[in-house]
């Protein structure tokens, strides 16, 4: 046997070749990411400016306006999304990491997973139909309910791994204490898992707060100051879209300096979760 | 000092604890069920009205009340394929990469780069499709590829906006699904494996073609059973480059329609009692294809941690 | 001297398996007792069923009768955080709660029962630091976090964050083990100081601390009690060949 023969040599080149490639694909996925941020930024940049955030949307054709009721009204339906979904996402988390176990724990762990890859159109069709088909017309409120909806099992899943990462040491270290386990969870488990919790959540409305489909028909849109949860209000991502996909170039300069905001938004939320993850709890 | 140790008699908050956390548990399988119960009654209306003839018929027309599905569900599975295709080479290459080859202190900035592709909303790929990229498919990519007009999938005129943009927004959207799995996965493959494979005078690439991924295999075919669901549901960034023509054709220059943006267009408007009626029989068969792609990947991802993969069955 | 722990037929289990097998032991009041045996024996799960923090463990189990001041601790009208404030724990590895202070740390039990003043903390905080032997060592910096100091001062910390519940009983599970010679030399003589006040159990793998600082010593194997009786005999002329073998060191 020579080792070193043509069949070897072969072997090599393809080992090289394939190799290689997989490196353009790592260098592909990169530029991708900087390509598509890059040029958001120089399209968005100079839409941004004190009346896009003060403004109200001014009809086609007139100069100026902004999309100050769109930012306020992402903010309220997120907010009142993370207001249901936060606390109960968090308690069914704790549930399961501190006293989950059998058939009943793994059956809301699967559903959760499950739920978690549902198409966030599909929360927009539920909370139709449970909200603005009851109430008669579109609100901000339904437009909660579907990001709500998409939001809990993401909390529930993510909590539920921060709490995994409290070691177990330190719950035993409490109960040997006389520490009651519901005052180990609240005072020992929660508090060092309070960071990433936090991120955890962040994650969360990032993602939905990006989200359009889901509001599309729930909280619909609004051209006016709007602060009433029971009337449609404008969003950031619906209005992004709404732009988009009209023929008109001011309001698509409008829509890429949204995408500037939403991506910014993101890509903080992002990098702070990164930055966290470097300070574990524990140690 | 010695204080007693008997419980006394007062309220049991150890008990009320857990019970209501476990209450607020259950709320996730109401949650579900929920989900369901309102899918499949209002939904009701369309079924007794069209049957299963709903699913095979191609004609869509609300105002004639014409309601056929096929052209959707084809337009949904054909992107979703094609994105599948693109993606998965690029995806595994990537985790090759991360896992193989790449230096160590070049890892986690990579990773991370690629997850933050995941991390921008489904709107501003629309964005970009509409802008960017459908006009390069249209000047560039598409005339290009017109030469091979004798296959059915490069016929017809090169418009940019149509399946074959979508597809490759989507294979974008969900490669950091597919490659982040496979690279966690990979990561498992015992060091010892590694060596084995070595020790028998692999390349690296045999290492990693004989060795690392077959023992992943149900792991990274975990990935991309979700990357295909995320696929199949993605809405906004396809709505905005796929031309939104109902149409079931095999050429990727075609415009064509999916479920979830023909959701996104006429839910809101939809005023006709069938109509909106139709449109959440749409939102329910997405909703059962994407649970099901769901649940297959995630008994696949359980069983590999629970019973390490490499096991034949 | 009167018993202060006495243990009757205690079997312990994970899930199906056993670990302990019908132990019988009384432990006199202030007085060191040393567990010793080797790995795997069940020496952690024997003090974890003293204390019942064997049966946080998911699928554990335990049967048997555990007398505090003749108080069967599993009696069922028996709550298990109650008896945990007057036994204290010690772990092998320190533990201190890592988003608490120093000063956090000591009182955390205390905690529990009263709000306190920031004096009053820090007051306290002095009491259990000066009696733990690191008062010296840290009272320039108690609101730093815990977790800043070394593994010798974090073990030292969590005795004083157990003493401060004020137990009559003190468990601990190889408190010496993940410590330097200089540190666990400090750890031991503070136990020889607490033994006036303290009932006292302690785990090792260390023969030579167990002769040191114990009165009595039980030699465990494979789950059960082999021999027990006073530290001199054990070391010196135990009645078992098992006991012998091992203090010897001619064990497997
Ligand atoms: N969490 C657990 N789940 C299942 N079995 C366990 C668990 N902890 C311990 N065991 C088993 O119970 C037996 C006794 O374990 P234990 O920890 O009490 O031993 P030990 O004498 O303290 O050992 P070491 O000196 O290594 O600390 C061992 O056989 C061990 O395998
Ligand atoms: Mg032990």
């Amino acid at each position: 046997m020579n080792g070193g023969g043509l069949g070897y040599g072969r072997r090599k080149l393809t080992g090289h070749v394939m190799m290689a490639g997989s490196l353009v694909a790592a260098c592909i996925a990169v530029a991708l990411l900087f390509w598509i941020i890059g040029y958001v930024f120089i399209k968005g940049i100079h839409g941004i400016n004190l009346d896009f955030f003060t403004e109200l949307p001014t009809p086609v054709g007139v100069e100026g306006g902004g999309l100050a009721n769109a930012i306020v009204g992402s903010i309220i339906v997120v907010g009142m999304a993370a207001l249901m979904a936060v606390p109960v996402g968090v308690a069914a988390a704790v549930y399961l990491s501190e006293y989950g176990r059998g058939l009943f724990a793994s059956s809301v762990r699967f559903v959760a997973d499950v739920l978690a890859g549902v198409p966030a159109i599909v929360a927009g069709i539920v909370a139709y139909a449970l909200v603005v088909s009851r109430m008669g017309r579109f609100s901000a409120f339904s437009g909660s309910v579907a990001l709500a909806i998409l939001m809990l099992p993401i909390i529930i899943r993510s909590s539920e791994e921060i709490f995994k990462t409290v070691p177990n040491t330190l719950r035993e270290a409490s109960l040997a204490l006389g520490i009651p386990r519901w005052r180990t969870v609240i005072k020992v488990v929660l508090r060092t898992a309070s960071g990433g919790l936090v991120t955890g959540i962040m994650l969360a409305v990032a993602r939905v707060g990006g989200e359009a489909a889901p509001l599309l028909f729930t909280a619909f849109s609004n051209s006016f100051w709007s602060l009433r949860p029971d009337q449609p209000m404008a969003t950031l991502p619906v209005q992004l879209f709404n732009y988009a996909i009209s023929p008109y170039d001011d309001w698509h300069e409008k829509a890429w300096a949204a995408a500037l905001v939403l991506i910014f938004m993101v890509l903080m939320l992002n990098i702070a979760a990164k930055m966290y993850a470097h300070r574990r709890p524990g140690r | 000092m010695a204080g007693s140790i008997k419980r006394s008699g007062k309220f049991d908050i150890e008990r009320a604890f857990r019970g209501g956390t476990a209450a607020l548990a259950l709320s996730v399988l109401v949650l579900g069920a929920i989900i369901v119960y309102e899918l499949f009654s209002s939904s009701g209306p369309a079924f007794d009205r069209f049957g299963f003839g709903f699913i095979t018929s191609r004609d869509w027309d609300p105002v004639s009340e014409l309601y056929g599905a096929l052209p959707f569900i084809w337009g949904t599975f054909y992107t979703s394929i094609l994105a599948l295709v693109i993606a998965l080479p690029l995806s595994l290459g990537i985790a090759v990469f991360l896992t193989e080859l790449a230096p160590v202190w070049l890892r986690g900035p990579i990773g991370f780069m690629v997850e933050l592709l995941a991390a921008i909303p489904s709107l501003v790929y629309g964005l970009w499709g509409l802008f960017v990229l459908a006009p390069i498919m249209q000047e560039h990519i598409q005339p290009f590829l017109a030469q091979y007009d004798y296959l059915p999938f490069f016929k017809g005129y090169p418009l940019g906006l149509g399946i074959m943009t979508a597809s490759v927004i989507v294979a974008i959207m969900i490669l950091p699904t597919i490659s982040s799995i496979s690279r966690e996965v990979m990561y498992t493959v015992p060091e010892t494996q590694r060596e084995g494979g070595l020790a028998l005078g692999m390349t690296r690439w045999e290492v990693v073609s004989k060795v690392v991924i077959p023992y992943s295999r149900s792991g990274i075919l975990g990935g991309v059973i979700l990357g295909f669901g995320r696929a199949l549901g993605e809405t906004m960034a396809v709505t905005m480059v796929i031309g939104n023509t109902p149409q079931i054709t095999m050429s990727l220059f075609d415009p064509g329609y999916t479920i979830a943006s023909v959701l996104a267009n006429e839910f809101a408007e939809a005023t006709e009692k069938v109509h909106l009626s139709v449109l959440v029989e749409l939102g329910l068969i997405l909703f059962v294809i994407s649970i099901l792609m769901n649940s297959a990947a995630k008994l696949l991802l359980w069983r590999m941690n629970r019973y390490g993969s490499g096991s034949g069955s | 001297m009167t018993d202060k722990l006495k243990v009757e037929a205690l079997s312990a289990w994970f899930g199906n398996n056993p670990a302990l097998y019908d132990i019988n032991i009384a432990m006199p009041e202030k007085s060191v007792t040393a567990i010793i045996g080797p790995s795997g024996c069940g020496k952690s799960t024997f003090v974890r069923c003293l204390n019942r923090l064997h049966e946080e463990v998911p699928g554990a189990s335990s049967r048997g009768i555990v007398l505090l001041d003749g108080e069967d601790v599993y009696s069922p009208g028996v709550d298990p955080v109650l008896l945990r404030r007057r036994m204290g724990m010690i772990f092998q590895k320190p533990n201190p709660f890592p988003t608490m202070s120093i000063a956090q740390n000591v009182v955390a039990g205390i905690l529990l029962e009263r709000r306190m003043s920031k004096s009053e903390v820090e007051e306290s905080a002095e009491k259990y630091l000066k009696l733990a032997a690191l008062w010296d060592e840290v009272k320039d910096k108690l609101h730093k976090p815990g977790m800043s100091l070394s593994g010798g001062q974090q073990q030292r910390l969590c005795i004083a964050r157990a003493l401060a519940v004020e137990p009559e009983v003190l468990l601990a599970d190889e408190p010496a083990s993940a410590l330097d010679p200089i540190s666990t030399a400090k750890v031991e003589e503070l136990f020889m100081d607490l033994k006036e006040r303290y009932t006292i159990i302690v785990v090792t793998h260390n023969m030579q601390q167990a002769a040191r600082i114990s009165d009595k010593t039980a030699f465990f194997l494979t789950g059960k009690l082999v021999e027990y009786d006073a530290t001199a005999k054990i070391f010196t002329n135990p009645s078992r060949k098992e006991t012998e073998d091992y203090v010897t060191g001619r064990f497997g």
